[in-house]
């Protein structure tokens, strides 16, 4: 018995001493948008890895042993909260032997803290399907709670490597700077969508449509996270018949297949937006996400009229 | 004098950028305003959600208002209501995570499992060894709780009511959380670390029962009352570290109830990614036990039973290896995984063996080993089909009082098993398998098990 603990130790020094000595912070993203927007903010001063790419679906992601690697080496943790992670964040925390980043500690960063919610349900309850109590987490999805998430963000990064406070403030400054800059063109590239109908896969795009004031006039999934069947399509495409929507939308990483159904069949365009950065060629960064979101949306928005 | 000229310096280049850098001011100016406006945009925005909000419940309120009472402002009305609401989410808001599992079979078997043995592996008539009872049955229901302690310890405990009404504690633990460094203690009762499939819980299993070689090096499942270290190293590659000390509760130990610790273990565990698409696990562990007057029980060749009694240690080496793949790591639609164990158990120590009343003593040396391969792959959403192959061998027992100590020298168990399952949610699934057993010498039994297995409450997160 005790040749085991004199291995476990013996082990235990020599990777303490073989552990490399990062000078950057670094930052475990389980979003892509969270880690190009630590990326903006941080720039050199940070090491940000990724846990999730556009193409996986942040609801059902497995705590792979890369991922509890990256929990235990980081010095800060950017999620997006609101029970998105519920399925595997906290497997990451817990094996993660990691203190500084459990829930309540500074270097645990939620960003849908920060952001007004919308789609709060009244009722919770499992026959409702995947609800979010916290309300819908797809906060990511306008660019003015980007600019929320980042000015708490900025603020966070200052106090977590204070020795870089000035640093993360100027690249605050010049992010917001260039940020409102974009939005403001957004906004005039944008003025088109106002009050166009459209039908989505998944009610991923709630905070979107709230900032085009694009109507939602249909949701393919019966309930949230529940993929729909043809019977259910139907049904769907009778409700189109009162309120015609323009444009069916839905995310990267999703099936296209019940959006493609109701293309075929209702003759509705299918619009595939990127949802999060690396979710299309052009979504390179945060800019780009909403360049290309905007370009789709009114290529095929506008083309129907 | 010496801090003047510095502070000289900095407000001479402060009055340098002002000069240089008053448009760039103005227009950072600008963008601050601008982040305000966004500010409050997003703001007023919520306010307008929570005033709609506050207008349909209203709206859904006032019929039913309107018949008790005039429709009077009452200022005062809303304001002892919303005092209780809050006063009740205080009270229970530090309630732990609770989560209920509940599980039902269907058993049919061409073979009566009241004689079910593996042969050429005597052990504690208490093992969970074969397929249980036949027909339809109650599987085990379980009861988790799980939740921070204080602000730096968790605690969870998973309570299983047997289908026979016996309440059994499965897991009960505490673990550390403010270590830090990679490393976390936990204590109380837990599933052992060691293997891959052993510190899951039953539910998350891809088949209805545990591999044969679980079931005959394990009795099932290795959970033990004790304390286990795991150190995570500064890695890209996951490596981590645990070692066990227990009491050695359950097979291959026999609850000493020494000073000492009846079971040591250690495992060794790395993992990582191969592109986005696959990933992998793979670990080695050794288990060291002992056993005290562990009474056992097998068949000899003739299927009389044979009762012997053992002292002496156990020594389990595991390897298990596990490798997943999802188009561009996406599982929702399709995956694969691919998972396999070997154990190599090696008792030795004393046994008393009483074949016919002949009451021999004599010194065991007994090497036996295991393992199952299975291949679980989701063709389409909700549904996944799955297949397993497993072996053991027996092992000839080197025993100085004698050879040919339990009839069934040498055999090799096999076991194949199909499943395909449905889970219309993440919470729910229900599960048919097929399974050819061939545990028993000279005997086929096949059998066919339905089993749903349903999750309420919390959203307990999985491991890998």
């Amino acid at each position: 018995m005790k040749r085991f603990m004199t291995v476990i130790a013996g082990l235990a020094t020599a990777f303490a001493c073989a552990a490399p000595a990062h000078a950057a912070l670094r930052v475990l993203a389980c979003e892509p948008e969270w880690g190009a927007l630590v990326q903006e903010l941080g720039g050199p001063l940070v090491d940000v890895s990724v846990a999730t790419t556009a193409l996986q679906d942040p609801h059902q992601i497995q705590a792979r042993p890369s991922l509890i690697a990256r929990a235990r080496n980081a010095d800060l943790l950017v999620c997006t909260g609101a029970e998105l992670e519920i399925g595997w964040l906290p497997v990451l925390l817990q094996q993660s032997g990691n203190a500084k980043v459990q829930p309540g500690q500074p270097a645990h960063f939620l960003a849908a803290d920060v952001v007004p919610k919308i789609e709060v349900p009244t009722q919770l309850d499992r026959s409702q399907g995947d609800v979010h109590a916290a309300g819908n987490p797809h906060i990511q999805t306008d660019p003015r709670n980007i600019a929320l998430v980042a000015n708490a963000l900025g603020a966070r990064l200052q106090q977590i490597d204070a020795a870089n406070a000035a640093a993360y403030a100027t690249r605050l400054q010049d992010f917001q700077q260039r940020w409102q800059q974009a939005l403001a063109r957004w906004n005039a590239q944008a003025a088109p969508l106002k009050g166009v109908a459209v039908a989505s896969q998944h009610k991923a795009f709630g905070y979107l449509y709230n900032w085009l004031g694009v109507v939602e006039v249909a949701v393919l999934e019966p309930k949230p996270g529940v993929e729909p069947s043809v019977a259910y399509l139907q049904q769907v495409l009778t409700s189109l018949k009162a309120k015609p929507a323009r444009l069916v939308v839905y995310a990267a990483y999703q099936d296209p297949r019940p959006s493609n159904w109701l293309q075929q069949n209702a003759g509705v365009p299918v619009v595939k937006l990127p949802f999060t950065v690396g979710g299309s060629e052009r979504a390179k960064d945060l800019f780009g996400l909403f360049d290309d979101t905007l370009e789709r949306l009114l290529a095929a928005g506008t083309a129907s009229k | 004098m010496r801090h003047l000229f510095p502070a000289g310096l900095v407000l001479a280049f402060a009055l340098h950028a002002t000069a240089a850098h008053a448009a760039d001011d103005l227009a950072s100016l600008r963008a601050e305003m601008q982040a305000l406006r966004a500010t409050y945009e997003a703001r007023l925005q919520a306010l307008e959600a929570r005033l709609q909000a506050a207008e349909r419940s209203a709206a859904a309120q006032a019929p039913a208002a309107a018949a008790p009472a005039a429709p009077m402002p009452t200022p005062d009305g809303a304001a002892p209501s919303a005092a209780r609401t809050a006063g009740t989410a205080n009270a229970n808001s530090f309630n732990p995570a609770l989560s209920l599992i509940l599980s039902g079979l269907y058993t049919r078997t061409s073979r009566d499992p009241a004689d079910y043995r593996i042969s050429g592996f005597a052990r504690p008539a208490d093992a969970e060894i074969g397929p249980g009872t036949r027909g339809l049955s109650l599987a085990e229901t379980e009861l988790g709780f799980a939740a921070n302690i204080d602000p730096w310890w968790r605690g969870s405990a998973a309570i299983a009511l047997t289908p026979d009404n016996q309440v059994e504690v499965e897991e009960a633990f505490v673990q550390t959380t403010s270590l830090g460094n990679g490393l976390s203690l936990k204590a109380g009762r837990f599933l052992s670390n060691v293997g891959y499939l052993n510190p899951q819980h039953a539910h998350v299993w891809d088949f209805v029962d545990a591999p044969l070689a679980y079931q005959a090096f394990f009795g099932g499942q290795l959970g033990d009352d004790g304390l286990q270290l795991t150190w995570l190293a500064p890695t890209d590659t996951l490596i981590e570290l645990s070692g066990e000390l227990g009491r050695g509760r359950g097979f291959p130990g026999s609850d000493s109830a020494s000073n000492g610790a009846g079971r040591a273990s250690i495992a060794l565990h790395a993992g990582g990614d191969i592109g986005t698409g696959h990933s992998w696990r793979a670990g080695v562990s050794f288990i060291d036990a002992k056993a005290r007057d562990q009474s056992l029980f097998g068949l000899d060749a003739a299927d009389a039973g044979i009762d012997s009694v053992f002292n002496g240690r156990t020594r389990v080496t595991v390897l298990d290896a596990v490798w997943k793949w999802a188009p561009d790591g996406n599982p929702t639609r399709t995956n694969f995984k691919l998972q396999g164990e070997w154990l190599r158990s090696v008792r030795s120590g004393l046994l008393n063996h009483d074949p016919a009343g002949a009451n021999l003593d004599g010194d065991l040396r007994l090497v036996q080993n295991g393992a199952y391969v299975q291949a679980v792959y989701q063709f389409m959403p909700r549904w996944r089909v799955g297949a397993r192959t497993e072996w053991l061998d027996a092992g000839s027992a080197q025993y100085s009082a004698g050879t040919g100590l339990l009839g069934a020298d040498g055999f090799k168990p096999r076991k194949n098993a199909l499943m395909v399952d449905y889970s219309a949610s993440e919470f729910s699934r229900v599960r048919l398998q097929f399974a050819r057993d061939q545990a028993r010498f000279g005997i086929t039994d096949n059998q066919v098990m339905l089993q749903y297995q349903m999750s309420l409450g919390a959203h307990g997160a999985h491991g890998y």
